[in-house]
């Protein structure tokens, strides 16, 4: 690497928050050339995001940056002022965030934001800015750019905004373009668009900094990859050394876990649980769990348990205009069977669940419970039937009352089961922690003082409490490290054929789906355009959207298992 | 802990901490709080203090000001503050600081009392108008806004009017004419929560609508508003002793802030004691209620209860 492309360069960076506060991140080195792509690669609190942040100057007041170097081009960055900053950021140094709805002003317009960037850096006049904006626009695919430029922010779709987001950064022809996690809030076939604009504002000049969890993502982008794990760079070096052949156990692990989410029917394979006795076959053995009690026993394998029957919901819109967010969406849900189904969002499947769940009614067509309408059960009998039917949303906090402890969540659902009180409904309680694989000691804490995959746990024991006979999973992992996913899928899965649920599971992400269902459902603008077994939708799929979805999936070839492809 | 911290690598090495879902504990620097708190502000320090002072006014007057706060004496008739008299004597000689300390456990009972109603009744009210039928909604809160285009004070006057003057009927009054502020906050929570994760995911497991009201509705639409009361505490003394000060609290010898103020307002050009001891008494209070109030409001925001 020769001294004068180094673009930039970071010796020994430490950050931490506070005089007193542990450090984030603990003494990392890297440089990136000008006209390479470095992407760092790491978990949530890993540092990654803080770290980026840091190069552009926005690690936050109270953050202490120390580093043996921190140099970009020839200048140095530390301990740089904010008026010095101002004249680096957006003008050399461009900062493309995450979420574009938060970080693009909502009382301005796509072509104001874009032009101040212009403004503070180049000596156009308004009319030339004007002009520079439509330009910008529509170098970075925004279709209709002058339209598009007159636009406040939540007028424009996710995918456009981070267009305009991008083209706000790349206003001031930078050097060094920083990306943190750019498509994450994204839905697949954004997300590809997205990632081909990255790719074609790659130049000789340019250097470009990529954070992301997705390593499939920084395997399309980068040259080079730095792994972050708890502050620390574990790992790094030219993309296909580390993603091929990785040293340290961490990347080894993050790989595992990232194959493991999206292969089918595979587990998590370099991960053992201690503390459980496991089987061959890698479950769990048998731990003191009677199956759950069942009012009708078993009733033949093909009876269908759950029916959708030409679903239709319509949504009256604040322009008075009515939408149809489901319409004519009709399957069959039966015993041991998981149905997945798939879309981005807006496409109905988060409606067509809740119809499910009796949270919303329908306007046409009928949920079958058994033979019986769902809907038109009297008060007690539909009562009983929600037992059957239970969830586990995305987003496992919102789902507990913030005054509950683990504890009280459980009994809840386990009253409803007939454990009113007393011994018994401990002891259950107990079992369904270890059913989860979660110690019981937990029962006395707040779902805020547990982790991300440790509340989804207690969500899943929760679900189970009332001894359903269908799980619908709505996004279940979604909001999970790439890690924390795989052990949820996989728990899951035992859980299922333990328990021989039913299972209605939904996601945008079409790996997780491939790995868990058995058939599934594709849903564009609340229809359904393909379902099938899923092997053959994803290895032959019919319908056009379904084929754009799949090429849509940023692929991490690896050299132990090509990705849906095997 | 999940048993997944306890995870190993297939070759032995230790999984890092983040890899297994490793738990985070709150943590509750109080006492670090506590000894900031005095040099960064001074102010809550005092009006920390002074609420002290009146709840030991409001228990135990006796302790504070051992006379008798109605003991008239012609002959020391506005002395002017002093040793033998804090705040000096009134009209009839009796002593102001006795007063306004045996004036205490009145005002704070009005200002508790009345937030009492005036929580019980919106929360009733708002709940009702949150949950129920559009219909029901409709009729609740249009009936809501006419009240509320009313000044508190005069729907105070309103009802005291009906009702007669008296110590508890100017709780009443005060609570009732608050009424409508709380339902209209305890529609808007009740608005939120019902829509709630939780909520939808308690019904899913088959609760009946009253379990679901009771037990996750009520309590979680409720908390905010509690603390937002405390606030309204001070405000609601305030307007007990507007209304006593106009005459309609407790009839004249008894210890009443606003009776006093009204009473002093007379003498107001040769003994303004008579009107500044209870006034500053009624602002302090007001404002170190508030302020204690503010800080809990501080303290319980943005943080998941």
């Amino acid at each position: 690497m020769s001294e004068a492309r180094r673009l930039i360069e970071v010796d020994n960076l430490r950050v931490r928050f506070g005089a007193d506060g542990p450090p984030v991140v603990k003494g990392i080195s890297f440089a990136i050339r000008r006209g390479e792509c470095l992407a760092l690669v790491g978990e949530s609190g890993s540092g990654k995001s803080v770290t980026a942040r840091t190069l552009v100057g926005l690690a936050g007041d109270n953050a202490r940056i120390e580093a043996n170097r921190l140099r970009f081009d020839d200048r140095d960055l530390t301990g740089l002022g904010e008026r010095d900053w101002r004249q680096i950021r957006g003008g050399r140094i461009g900062f493309v965030m995450q979420d574009a709805l938060g970080s693009l002003d909502p009382l301005r317009t796509a072509g104001r934001e874009i032009g101040e960037t212009l403004r503070l850096h180049t000596p156009l006049t308004a009319d030339q800015r004007d002009a520079r904006v439509v330009a910008l626009l529509d170098k970075v695919g925004v279709p209709e750019p002058a339209v598009r430029a007159r636009q406040y922010p939540h007028q424009l779709s996710g995918g456009l905004r981070q267009r305009a987001l991008i083209a706000s950064a790349i206003a001031g022809d930078p050097e060094l373009l920083l990306a943190d996690e750019p498509t994450t809030a994204l839905d697949a076939t954004v997300q590809a668009h997205v990632l081909r604009l990255l790719e074609s504002l790659r130049g000789p000049d340019r250097a470009m900094l990529v954070v992301s969890h997705d390593l499939a993502v920084v395997a399309r982008l980068a040259d080079r990859v730095a792994v972050m794990h708890a502050g620390v760079i574990v790992e790094q070096g030219p993309m296909r050394a580390v993603l091929h052949h990785p040293q340290h156990p961490y990347t080894r692990a993050l790989l595992a876990a990232h194959v493991a989410v999206h292969a089918h029917n595979a587990r998590l394979p370099a991960v053992r649980v201690r503390g459980f006795r496991e089987n061959g076959d890698g479950r769990p053995a048998d731990t003191a769990v009677a199956p759950f009690p069942r009012p009708d026993g078993d009733n033949g394998r093909g009876r269908p348990l759950l029916a959708a029957r030409g679903l239709v919901k319509n949504y009256v819109g604040p322009d008075a205009v009515t939408r149809a967010a489901v319409s004519d969406v009709s399957f069959v849900l039966r015993p041991g069977q998981t149905l997945g189904i798939v879309g981005e969002s807006g496409s109905g499947k988060t409606t067509t669940a809740r119809l499910m769940l009796g949270l919303e009614k329908p306007d046409g067509g009928a949920v079958e419970w058994g033979d019986r309408d769902f809907h038109a059960l009297p008060g007690k009998r539909q009562r009983d039937a929600r037992r059957r039917i239970q969830v586990v949303f995305q987003d496992p906090l919102a789902s507990f009352d913030p005054r509950y402890t683990v504890d009280k969540i459980l009994f809840e659902a386990l009253a409803v089961a007939g454990f009113k009180r007393g011994e018994k409904r401990l002891a259950r309680a107990r079992e369904l922690l270890a059913l989860v694989r979660l110690d019981p000691a937990l029962l006395s804490r707040r779902p805020l003082e547990l982790s991300g995959g440790q509340r989804q746990r207690v969500a899943i024991a929760r679900a189970l409490a009332t001894g359903p006979e269908v799980l619908v999973c709505d996004e279940p992992v979604s909001a999970l490290d790439v890690s924390v996913q795989a052990q949820i899928l996989d728990l899951l899965a035992d859980l299922k054929k333990r328990l021989d649920l039913a299972c209605l599971f939904i996601s945008h992400d079409l790996g997780v789906i491939y790995r868990v269902c058995d058939r599934i459902l594709v849903m564009k603008d609340g229809r359904v355009v393909e379902t099938g077994a899923v092997r053959e939708v994803f290895d032959r799929p019919q319908h056009p959207y379904t084929r754009t979805l799949l090429n849509a999936i940023p692929r991490l070839e690896t050299p132990e298992r090509n990705l849906l492809s095997a | 802990m999940s048993v997944g911290e306890e995870t190993t690598l297939a070759n032995g090495h230790p999984l890092p901490m983040t890899w297994a879902d490793s738990p985070q504990r709150p943590n509750r620097p109080w006492r670090r709080a506590v000894s900031r708190l005095g040099k960064s502000r001074p102010g809550l320090v005092l009006a920390a203090l002074f609420f002290t002072f009146l709840a030991v006014a409001a228990l135990q007057p006796a302790w504070l000001a051992s006379g008798d706060p109605l003991a008239a004496n012609a002959r020391m008739a506005f002395r002017a503050p002093g040793e033998a008299h804090w705040l000096g004597t009134d009209e009839n000689g009796r002593d102001i600081f006795t007063r306004l300390v045996h004036g205490v456990r009145p005002s704070l009972l009005v200002g508790l009392a009345a937030t009492a109603i005036g929580v019980g009744a919106g929360v009733a009210v708002g709940l009702l108008a949150g949950l129920g039928h559009r219909v029901v909604d409709g009729l609740i809160m249009r009936g809501v806004d006419v009240l509320l285009a009313f000044p508190d004070l005069l729907f105070a006057l309103v009802i005291i009017t009906f009702w007669g003057q008296g110590t508890f009927n100017t709780i009443v009054a005060v609570g009732i004419a608050s009424v409508p502020r709380y339902a209209r906050m305890v529609r808007a929570q009740a608005h939120v929560v019902r829509r709630a994760g939780y909520v939808e995911a308690a019904r899913t497991l088959g609760l009946s609508n009253p379990a679901l009201v009771f037990r996750h509705i009520l309590p979680n639409a409720v908390k905010p508003i509690l603390v937002l009361s405390i606030i309204g505490i001070g405000g609601k003394i305030a307007a007990g002793a507007s209304l006593s000060f106009l005459g309609f609290g407790a009839p004249p010898p008894s210890p009443e802030w606003g009776s006093m103020l009204s009473v002093g307002r007379n003498f107001l050009g040769n003994a303004w004691w008579l009107t500044a001891a209870p006034a500053a008494a009624i602002t302090l209070t007001v404002l170190s209620l508030t302020a204690l109030g503010r800080e809990i409001v501080r303290r319980t925001e943005g943080r998941a209860p």
